[in-house]
This record gives structure tokens, C-alpha cells and sequence, in this order.
């Protein structure tokens, strides 16, 4: 029997079960290893070589270099092992939320002072909230980036 | 006898202890959210409880993907301040009470609840952070926190994680086995985390005021009820990260109403949005 996920139609959300978990094993645990001073000081010091140290996918070490954090997470990672990738770069965990809708910085902070996103038509995959995904990226962020690509 | 005098219940979101820590708290942004403890700090002194029964969440910090216990219960004579990646928090270390974690333990494993027992363990940002926002201490003269804590650690990270009825029915045992502790000692359930909040994906930053304030009421009034909300409603009506909130049925089980006593009074209540990604919700309730 395959494991059961009633979760599955939650627009834009991930739920990290077992099997993303499997998937993401080396990648959560190589964010584990930067709660160390001295390995947050050698990964700093030299990303490729640092990440070479650890059994991950090439399509996980590029997602990590590149910061993609809506990929690092389909991939299996989790948001509280990336944060320690957060922390090594300095940022909050409202700009690590923040840089998987496509808006800037100000944007989200913004969403997040006028009461934060709304739950209206972001409840189940189909419907025509900001979440869905034929409403992505969200903000000026994601276009700016697609303009660069 | 050792007895259970209150329960507390509030979110604990890491960039509350970074504001304190950085001496923010009387910014615009964060005063209307640490004003809403004002109360609970003056009202936690009057209490003096001896120990303090803390339920949060270890945010990959003590656990790695190597071992991941679902309840699991500090043992130990102290806990350090994690270091989450941006160094530890400045805040003193934790002590424990061995002697009513090992009963507690005995207790709640034959009550049939398997615990994991640990002895060694650094506590992250779920633990530190509501004892920073109930103390009024220990910043300044008193270096230490004013009571002894027992950490428990509810995986609400990786799936399966535990439902609220089984959270629930734990806080029921838990009660039982404080009250058969021979020690003279006031003890407090605390359950952390929440509320509506999701860190990841397209969907992040969802709050959900009107859910979140009516989970609230039911907790209060009717927790039986409470407990049987399933999982896919927390994440889809909370957010992916809002399914800590069935660690706050483990402190209202272990209340006095659940095993047959009076209705707990509510002596707080407070709800703000937001805080960082997050809508902080806090209640205070004792047993009459």
C-alpha cells in the first residue's frame, strides 16, 4: 500500500513526509553539519568543496549554490534543516519565507504587516488565490529574475 | 504531593528572542507584541511554580534525519542553548528535574506512551523563546531561570507526526503522573508553538486569523473536540508549519476539567499579527 498523503492538494506546500525525507537525506544532513562554527566558516570559504564532502545529487549541490530554496525543498529538504543554510548567509527566516513567493524583501514584509497572505482561494489546488500556481512568481522579485534567464 | 497549577500556551517564533537579544523589543514592530506578555510575566512571578513542563518542538536542531523521536523526554540535570547556525542565544542554560522526569517517565511509559528518554541534549529556539517571554528575568541581575524545566520534545517536523487526540490523551496521563509524584511541588504544563504560519513554497506567509481564534475557543471550551481535528485541517487552514499546535493539547489535557474537575479559568488571552511569518497566539488557563 503507498503511503497515504491527503495533503497533496494544498496549493504551494510541500509536506515533508517519509519520502521526501529519503530524498532529501544528505541534503537536510549537510545543513545539519553548518551548526558547527568551523564547518559554517569552511563552507563559506569554499562552497564546491565543501559540498563535494557530502553523497548529494548534482541537481541538489546546484540548487544549495544557487540559494533555490522552493527547489532545495522538492528535492526533500525541509525548511528547518535549510535554515541553517539561512543562518550561515546571515538571513531571517522571514527572508528565507519571503524568497520562495517571487517577491522582494519589502513586498513580503509588507504582505506580512497588512495581515499576512490570505487563506482565500489558497485552501485546495484549483482554486484562484495568490498561491495557485498559475499565479506565480508573485512578485517583482520572480520578474526580475525571469527577465535575467 | 506534586500537583498541576496551570497551563500555559504560546507561540515561539525565533525572531522573538532575536529582538530581545538585540535589544528590539521597544521598536514600533515589536512593542504591541511583547506588551501582550506584560501580564503573563507579572502573573508567572506571583505563581513561583517550582518545575515547569515545557512541550515544544526541536526544529532540526538536537534530532537530525539520524533519530527522530516522536515524544521525547529530558532526563538531565541541565540543557544548553542551542546553536541553530547563528550562534547560540545569550540566555542562561536550562535545569532539569531529574528526580520528577524519571517518574513522570515511569509513569507515562506504563500509562502505555512510549517516550524516547534523553539525557543529553541542546534545546533550540522552541524551548528558549516562551521562557524569554514569561520571565521577567533573567536579563540583568538574576542569571538564572526561576524555576526548574523538563523539556519534552514533540516531532511536528517530519511525517507521521502525532494527531491531537494522541497528544491530548498524553497530557491526561502526564497529569496523572504528577499527581503521584510525593514531592511538595507546584508544576506548570506549558505546550508551544503556532499558530497559523507556513515557511515554504508559493503559500508562504499565510495566516489565518478567524481559524486560528476559533481553534482557541474550542481549546478552551470543548478540548475533546479540539483533539479530533484532523491533521489536513491544520495544514490546510494553518499552514504547513501550524500542525505545532497539537502540542498544545498535551498542556490542556493534563487540566483538572479533562479528568473530571471544574473548568480551567482563563486569566489571559492574547492573539497579534504578525510576528515575522507567524501569528503569535498566547493563553493563560488555571486550574480553579
Amino acid at each position: 500500500m503507498a503511503l497515504e498523503k491527503p495533503y497533496q492538494d494544498v496549493p504551494g506546500t510541500t509536506i515533508f513526509d517519509a519520502e521526501q525525507s529519503r530524498k532529501g537525506y544528505w541534503l537536510n544532513q549537510f545543513c545539519m553539519s553548518l551548526m558547527k562554527a568551523e564547518n559554517r566558516a569552511r563552507f563559506k570559504a569554499d562552497e564546491a568543496a565543501y559540498l563535494d564532502g557530502w553523497p548529494m545529487t548534482g541537481a541538489q549541490r546546484a540548487a544549495v549554490r544557487a540559494r533555490d530554496l522552493n527547489e532545495c525543498i522538492r528535492l526533500g529538504g525541509n525548511i528547518y534543516f535549510l535554515a541553517k543554510l539561512g543562518a550561515t548567509d546571515g538571513r531571517s527566516f522571514q527572508q528565507m519565507a519571503g524568497s520562495m513567493t517571487g517577491m522582494t524583501e519589502t513586498e513580503y514584509r509588507e504582505m506580512m504587516l497588512r495581515g499576512g497572505r490570505s487563506i482565500e482561494g489558497n485552501r485546495f489546488v484549483g482554486e484562484d488565490g495568490d498561491a495557485q500556481a498559475h499565479r506565480q512568481p508573485q512578485g517583482a522579485a520572480g520578474k526580475t529574475s525571469d527577465k535575467e534567464v | 504531593m506534586a500537583r498541576v497549577t496551570a497551563s500555559v500556551y504560546t507561540s515561539h517564533v525565533p525572531a522573538i528572542g532575536a529582538a530581545l537579544d538585540q535589544g528590539k523589543s521597544d521598536e514600533p514592530y515589536w512593542r504591541p507584541l511583547f506588551r501582550g506578555y506584560d501580564f503573563s510575566k507579572s502573573w508567572l512571578a506571583g505563581q513561583r511554580p517550582d518545575v515547569v513542563f515545557l512541550v515544544y518542538n526541536d526544529h532540526a536542531t538536537a534530532f537530525s534525519l539520524d533519530l527522530i523521536p516522536t515524544f521525547a523526554i529530558g532526563m538531565g540535570e541541565r540543557f544548553d542553548p542551542a546553536d541553530e547556525g547563528w550562534g547560540p542565544r545569550p540566555v542562561p542554560p536550562v535545569f532539569g528535574h531529574p528526580g520528577l522526569a524519571a517518574h513522570i517517565a515511569q509513569s507515562v511509559v506504563q500509562q502505555d506512551f512510549d517516550l524516547t528518554l534523553v539525557n543529553r541534549m541542546d534545546v533550540d529556539h522552541g524551548l528558549t523563546v516562551p521562557l524569554s517571554l514569561m520571565c521577567a528575568g533573567p536579563q540583568g541581575a538574576d542569571p538564572a531561570w526561576p524555576f526548574k524545566v523538563i523539556p519534552f520534545a514533540v516531532n511536528v517536523v517530519q511525517y507521521p507526526v502525532p494527531s491531537g487526540r494522541r497528544c491530548f490523551q498524553l497530557g491526561q496521563a502526564l497529569r496523572r503522573a504528577v499527581e503521584t509524584f510525593d514531592e511538595d511541588l507546584d508544576v506548570q504544563i506549558w505546550g508551544t508553538g503556532g499558530m497559523s504560519h507556513q515557511l515554504q513554497g508559493p503559500r508562504a506567509g499565510l495566516i489565518n486569523r478567524e481559524w486560528d481564534n476559533a481553534w482557541m475557543d474550542q481549546l478552551i471550551a470543548d478540548p475533546a473536540a479540539c483533539s479530533r481535528v484532523p491533521h489536513i485541517d491544520y495544514v490546510r487552514e494553518a499552514g504547513s508549519e501550524g500542525i505545532e499546535l497539537v502540542m498544545w493539547l498535551i498542556a490542556r489535557g493534563a487540566m483538572a476539567d479533562v479528568a473530571g474537575g471544574a473548568a480551567p479559568q482563563v486569566a489571559h488571552r492574547f492573539y497579534h499579527v504578525p510576528c515575522s511569518n507567524t501569528a503569535v497566539g498566547h493563553l493563560i488557563l488555571e486550574d480553579t
